[in-house]
């Protein structure tokens, strides 16, 4: 008996608390396909090492091959939740290249597309964070939302979730006679289902202690860590390329920027970041609202279409305020009909990029709440 | 402040590191560098109060035919100013030093440019491959890269 | 021959219904799958937009389980990657017998829009597990779905389970597994 060696005695004096936890790519928390090595010590985490690639569908290799107008239902499967706003930096940097002007009506049709799309996009975001926290009953209200806009649009451009809408000059078809109507009862729709899942989900107490001083991401980390959309302003940094440098016709629009302000815990943590999302559905429908009062009901969508989509030989690169961030592509043409090189710079790479640095310290289950109030999506991460 | 009036300060501060400037093609201007001063002209570029150049909005990977290039795209949040700077290295030995302690965004993206272009970053503290499998072979988004038949008993194509 | 299609034809005076312990074994599993809880790109998002209120997809008795060890049935819902296709086997060997799979979308059947210069996309993933049901689209619409899960039931109701375990005997038997 006394030849047994005290086994509590030997380890305690062993640093072995901490363990290797693999958060596998199959996992319902995740969103998508991506591998967290995460090491704890007891609950704690201590390090997080995040390993992707696991979606990585060769998307630039694909674009060499491939001539302008081709690549563009590759550009939807980049970001494949909110679709339209990935094809508009792309064509607008063609059409910069080429020294195309679109007509008024397309610019129209392009700013309530990408809206309608931003709304939907937030929807997924708040209803997955909610259901990562354990809140089931928004995801139905949400979705249940959404697809009245997925109606819309699959009547506009003919798909439901992967559009190819957005040409070099104009659109591919256009609206139909009740679309008007339409998009004000779907406004109508999201800012009565807002009201009810600000009172059921965001300011409710639960929630409130579940998100708030957890993954606060200070302003100049941020900064260096170039993030962008709504993880930057969640930290109180007032930045929107549709305002500070504004593209196609959001100078005609009259909205807010909403920022994270640490109304219920810290500057920059996970609540802000989900209220910033909330209050930008409600800025979006305002600008809808106003592109409807002021679009011209006549022209041709396809009047501007050029007849060989042939760039001068150079480089450009474009960026644009998507939902999760500024979604950026650079092209560099060497003349003829196919691209020399495409790089899509991801929001959801660099906005990941993040996560080792701002969630140490806090407990596992903190953790998904803290992957989820970044809204990744796995096609801008692996491309 | 205008691209060729950096160019102008930049020239005067570096000498014969900084080496040519060109506004000839649509759209974009850009700033040729070497890479031996490459990271004292970030460091000025981000410090400087005159450029202020903090946020890094892109870093991507070029192969151009012999060499293999890098490609950054800077902004300035302050003076809201764009800048296109580019280096180049030759294939046999593609050596840029790296940037990520200036802006911590460089990680990742030069982790990826190391993986599909094969440059390698020195000053990197984890020069590994972040987007294809860990023990895949070649660099794929080189124009000569062919692809392999099999990998771990799956036929590729 | 389904349980169901017997209730056409009851014995005598009504009230009765004649088959085989087979056709109620094979109702039972077909009107109760559980899937595993894996999505991987675009047709996710259709998954759970099918999941969701409108279109309901857990009226076909089927429940998402986040282990492969409680699954019977996986959805491969988007574009496997050879990173990902290593992780995709070792997740069908995890699941037990009686398995199935049902492939999702352009990506998963044949590699998709990626088919040709995509040097990281696995062309199918029929390469590497057997599917039971493939689903085209790019997304397939949710119609589509409940149309993937009706083939799957079908498919089920016309299995047999005992000459299934009566193969897999003689097999072990023959390789002197067991000792009967």
């Amino acid at each position: 008996m006394s030849d047994k060696k005290r086994l509590d005695l030997e380890y305690s004096t062993h640093d072995s608390d901490k363990m290797r936890i693999n958060v596998g790519p199959q996992h319902p928390s995740t969103h998508g396909v991506l591998r967290l090595e995460v090491e704890v010590d007891g609950e704690i985490v201590s390090e997080v090492i995040p390993h992707m690639g696991y979606l990585h569908r060769s998307f630039e290799k694909v674009c060499e091959s491939m001539t302008y107008p081709q690549i563009i239902p590759y550009i939807d499967r980049i970001d494949y939740i909110s679709a339209m706003n990935n094809e508009w930096p792309y064509v607008m940097a063609l059409e910069k290249m080429m020294d195309i002007k679109v007509p008024e009506k397309v610019e129209y049709i392009r700013v309530i597309a990408a809206e309608l799309n931003r709304i939907a996009n937030h929807q997924i975001a708040v209803a997955t964070f909610g259901m990562d926290a354990g809140a089931f009953t928004p995801f139905l209200y949400f979705f249940r939302d959404r697809e009245y806009i997925l109606w819309i649009f699959e009547k506009l451009s003919g798909a439901r979730l992967l559009y190819n809408y957005f040409r070099v000059g104009g659109v591919s078809g256009d609206i139909y006679p009740t679309f008007k109507e339409e998009c004000l009862d779907v406004i109508k729709k999201v800012r009565k289902t807002n009201a009810e899942v600000m009172d059921l989900l965001i300011y409710n107490r639960i929630f409130i202690q579940r998100t708030a001083k957890i993954g606060i991401l200070p302003a100049d980390v941020a900064l260096s860590y170039a993030c962008s959309g709504p993880v930057f302003r969640g930290s109180g940094v007032k930045y929107d390329l549709r305002k500070d440098e504004t593209y196609s016709i959001y100078n005609r629009f009259d909205f807010d920027i909403p920022v994270g302000k640490g109304e219920v815990g810290v500057l920059g943590d996970c609540w802000d970041r989900n209220i910033v999302r909330m209050h930008e559905m409600e800025q979006s429908c305002k600008i809808i609202e106003q592109a409807l009062a002021q679009m011209p009901m006549e022209g041709d969508v396809t009047a501007a279409f050029p007849k060989k989509i042939r760039p001068p030989k150079g480089e450009i690169y474009m960026r644009a305020e998507g939902p999760k961030g500024d979604l950026g592509f650079y092209i560099v043409s060497n003349g003829s009909d196919k691209p020399e090189r495409v790089k899509a710079r991801g929001t959801s790479f660099v906005n990941l990029s993040v996560i080792p640095e701002i969630s140490k310290g806090y407990m596992f289950a903190d953790l998904i709440l803290i992957l989820g109030s970044i809204d990744i999506v796995l096609g801008e991460v692996d491309r | 402040m205008l691209p060729n009036e950096i160019y102008n300060n930049l020239k005067s501060e570096f000498g014969d590191a900084v080496i040519e400037y060109n506004d000839t093609q649509p759209i974009d201007p850009f700033i040729t560098v070497s890479t031996d001063k490459l990271f004292d002209i970030c460091h000025t570029l981000r410090d400087n109060e005159e450029y202020l150049f903090d946020y890094l909005m892109s870093l991507s990977g070029m192969d151009l035919g012999e060499n293999v290039g890098v490609v950054y795209h800077l902004y300035s949040m302050k003076y809201k100013h764009k800048l296109v700077l580019k280096v180049s290295a030759p294939k046999a030995e593609p050596k840029v030093p790296s940037v990520e302690m200036i802006w911590r965004t460089a990680d990742w993206h030069e982790r990826e440019a190391f993986d599909l272009m094969g440059v390698i970053f020195e000053g990197h503290h984890n020069m590994i491959r972040i987007l294809c499998p860990y023990d895949w072979d070649g660099h794929p988004l080189r124009k000569d890269y062919k692809v392999p038949e099999i990998y771990h008993g799956m036929k590729v194509s | 021959m389904g349980l169901l299609n017997r209730l056409d034809d009851p014995y005598e005076g009504g009230g009765i219904l004649m088959g085989t312990v087979e056709d109620l074994l094979n109702w039972g599993r077909s009107k109760s799958d559980y899937y595993l809880h894996f999505g991987l790109a675009c047709c996710a998002i259709e998954f759970m937009a099918m999941n969701a209120s409108h279109f309901d997809f857990m009226r076909f008795g089927t429940i998402p389980r986040t282990s492969p060890r409680q699954a019977d049935f996986i959805m491969i819902t988007g574009t496997v990657t050879f990173k990902m296709a290593d992780r995709i086997k070792i997740l069908y060997e995890q699941m037990a017998e009686p398995k199935y799979v049902i492939s999702v979308g352009s990506c998963s059947n044949c590699g998709g829009p990626y088919f040709e210069h995509g040097y990281h996309v696995l062309k199918g993933v029929d390469r590497i597990i057997p599917v039971d049901v493939y689903i085209p689209g790019c997304p397939p619409r949710p119609e589509a779905f409940h149309e993937g899960m009706i083939q799957l039931q079908k498919k089920i109701n016309e299995q047999s389970i005992f000459n299934k375990r009566k193969k897999l005997k003689a097999e072990l038997k023959k390789n002197n597994s067991i000792s009967k």
